[in-house]
């Protein structure tokens, strides 16, 4: 509990949260370190999607403490929180359903925008300008995540996989120093799960920290640097896939006869 | 892409600068311009209440009462104290927008039904002090002798001259409007209409843009108001009654929300339907919007905007 270090870009201490009766997490301390992958596994229900829900600034955690980037960001609101440079997709896919794909990215500049009212309103020359350097790096942002040619369609008429792909494409929008992916690849075929993994690792590259919570282990083995692990809101073991898949504990609570799955 | 195409726009724009020419060629329709200016007024609240209920998703039952406190506002101030009518006005659209601000506040962080019942709550409470506040508002008998509109000598005393004032500022503010939903604060709207937390997670401002919105459609309500109160001259609590809250809600339902022009053609069809053709209803009148609303919530719930994409889709479908 001592010192930030500067290689730490996310630090969760003594973090508690309970629905009524239910512990949903019970001091999961979790550092996230710059740059790097991170994984968080665990069965349906150990608390994952409310670990991302704290971070996010959806939820308020009744104890505890999240620091990002050394400031703690507890308590704040889901907007200011994006604005201090955290983005997230969803586990269920929340795209803007009545926007075309290239409308969705652009709400990702959202927070880069001009949002004067009356500006706005009169449509003045700057607003046009700024408007169109938007559109362009919105342009740029499709053609990254491979999704350029489908820019007019309608998102809710776009496959699954491009859906979650999509996504990930609008929260990269903001650029994210944290960048915290619900589940990228639920749901996917083979092809599609490849896809998404490759996009990750192609962020990642370019400098973003990802945390991720996902139940398909051949994704997690494959890109993630550090895996944590919880069951029922604890965090039972932290490590690189090779030190989790041979964790004796891992496998008994969480992988049991699966433990082989896992070697696939 | 979400983009207005200039020609029809231009096509109205041109209809309603030739239109009261042309009424007063055709005896029988020459008064139909005096009923385009109350259209004109509807017109102003249903634009706000378009991007309010059809873009931000918020449901209002409170617009009659922002109406009714710009129209008090304006009439108040002119008659009893003698102020400037355009000093009054702009100072009643901001005195409306703090009364929204306040109101919307704590409201707007209710939803749906609730949310509805809310503003109507506050819609009757301003009715109930526009009737028992005698001594300020008149009471029930209103205020009379509310002064006309000039500028600079050129007096809005005829019923053409106050057509093209509405009307001109009808068209300003469709055209502030539309490229305020082309914006960022549009998208922004809109992304909240669709998923609201994943707006959130994006970076917008829920509950300020709702209150923004709110206060927006307040105002423009205000405004029109006072241009109600200076073009009649007289006014009486009963027109900013719940009722007329409804029947705001009947133009928009009718018109289509999520298309900006829907909420203009609403408010024409239905000014139409009760200066004109409903006349000899006289109080079954209220069945047949109740009928319009129930035809239009079950068949076309996008409204006529909606129409022309409901048929493409359906031709497309078949194909």
């Amino acid at each position: 509990m001592g010192k930030e270090s500067p290689d730490t870009i996310l630090t969760i201490e003594n973090l508690v949260m309970a629905f009524g009766g239910l512990m949903a997490l019970y001091k999961p301390d979790i550092r996230v370190k710059r740059g790097s992958i991170t994984a968080i596994i665990g069965p349906n229900g150990a608390g994952k999607t409310t670990l991302f829900n704290i971070i996010t600034g959806f939820l308020k955690p009744d104890e505890g403490s999240v620091q990002f980037n050394g400031n703690s960001i507890k308590g704040l609101k889901p907007h200011e929180i994006s604005k201090m440079g955290i983005s997230r997709t969803f586990q269920t896919v929340e795209l803007f359903d009545n926007m075309t794909v290239l409308e969705n990215v652009m709400l990702g500049f959202h927070t880069k925008e001009i949002k004067s009212f009356i500006l706005s309103g009169l449509r003045t020359s700057r607003l046009r300008n700024h408007e169109n350097e938007i559109r362009k790096k919105s342009e740029e942002l499709l053609k990254f995540i491979g999704l350029h040619q489908k820019w007019g369609e309608m998102a809710n008429n776009l496959p699954l996989g491009e859906q979650k792909i999509l996504e990930i494409g609008r929260a990269l929008a903001s650029s994210p120093t944290l960048l915290c992916l619900d589940e990228p690849a639920a749901g996917l075929n083979e092809t599609e799960s490849y896809r998404a993994s490759s996009l990750i690792n192609a962020i990642r590259e370019k400098g973003t920290t990802i945390l991720l919570v996902e139940h398909d282990m051949k994704v997690i083995m494959n890109i993630s640097d550090q895996i944590v692990v919880l069951n029922y809101g604890q965090k039972i073991a932290c490590g690189t896939p090779e030190e989790i898949q041979r964790n004796v504990q891992v496998i008994e609570a969480y992988l049991g006869d699966e433990g082989n799955y896992v070697k696939d | 892409m979400l983009k207005f195409s200039r020609i029809p726009v231009l096509i109205f724009s041109v209809a309603i600068l030739l239109f009261p020419s042309i009424a007063q060629l055709v005896p029988a329709i020459s008064h139909y311009t005096d009923i385009l200016v109350f259209a004109g007024l509807y017109c102003l609240i249903t634009i706000g209440l378009s991007l309010l209920m059809g873009y931000a998703g918020q449901i209002s039952l409170g617009h009659a009462a922002f109406f009714g406190l710009g129209a008090y506002f304006s009439a108040v101030l002119t008659t009893r104290y003698g102020w400037n009518p355009w000093m009054v006005m702009v100072a009643g659209t901001l005195f409306t927008s703090i009364i929204a601000g306040a109101v919307g506040w704590p409201a707007l962080k209710l939803k749906g039904h609730y949310l509805a019942m809310a503003t109507l709550a506050f819609g009757i409470i301003v009715v109930i002090i526009f009737n028992e506040e005698i001594e300020i508002t008149g009471g029930p008998d209103g205020l009379t002798r509310i002064p006309g509109l000039k500028i600079m000598g050129f007096a809005f005393n005829t019923v053409e001259r106050y057509y093209y004032l509405v009307w001109v500022l009808v068209l300003a503010i469709f055209l502030f409007t539309a490229n305020l939903i082309q914006s960022s604060i549009g998208r922004a709207l809109r992304a909240l209409h669709s998923s609201e937390s994943a707006a959130m997670a994006m970076g917008v401002d829920a509950a300020k843009y709702k209150l923004l919105v709110f206060i927006y459609s307040a105002a423009l309500a205000s405004l029109a108001g006072s241009l109600y109160a200076h073009y009649l001259k007289f006014i009486n609590p009963s027109t900013f009654n719940i009722f007329f809250g409804i029947k705001l809600l009947i133009m928009i339902a009718l018109g289509g929300m999520h298309f900006l022009w829907g909420s203009i053609i609403g408010a024409i069809i239905i000014s139409f339907l009760s200066y004109e053709w409903l006349q000899y209803f006289e109080e079954l009148e209220i069945l047949v919007y109740g009928g319009i609303l129930l035809v239009f919530t079950v068949f076309a719930p996008g409204g006529l905007a909606a129409i022309p994409h409901m048929i493409l889709e359906k031709v497309r479908t078949r194909k």
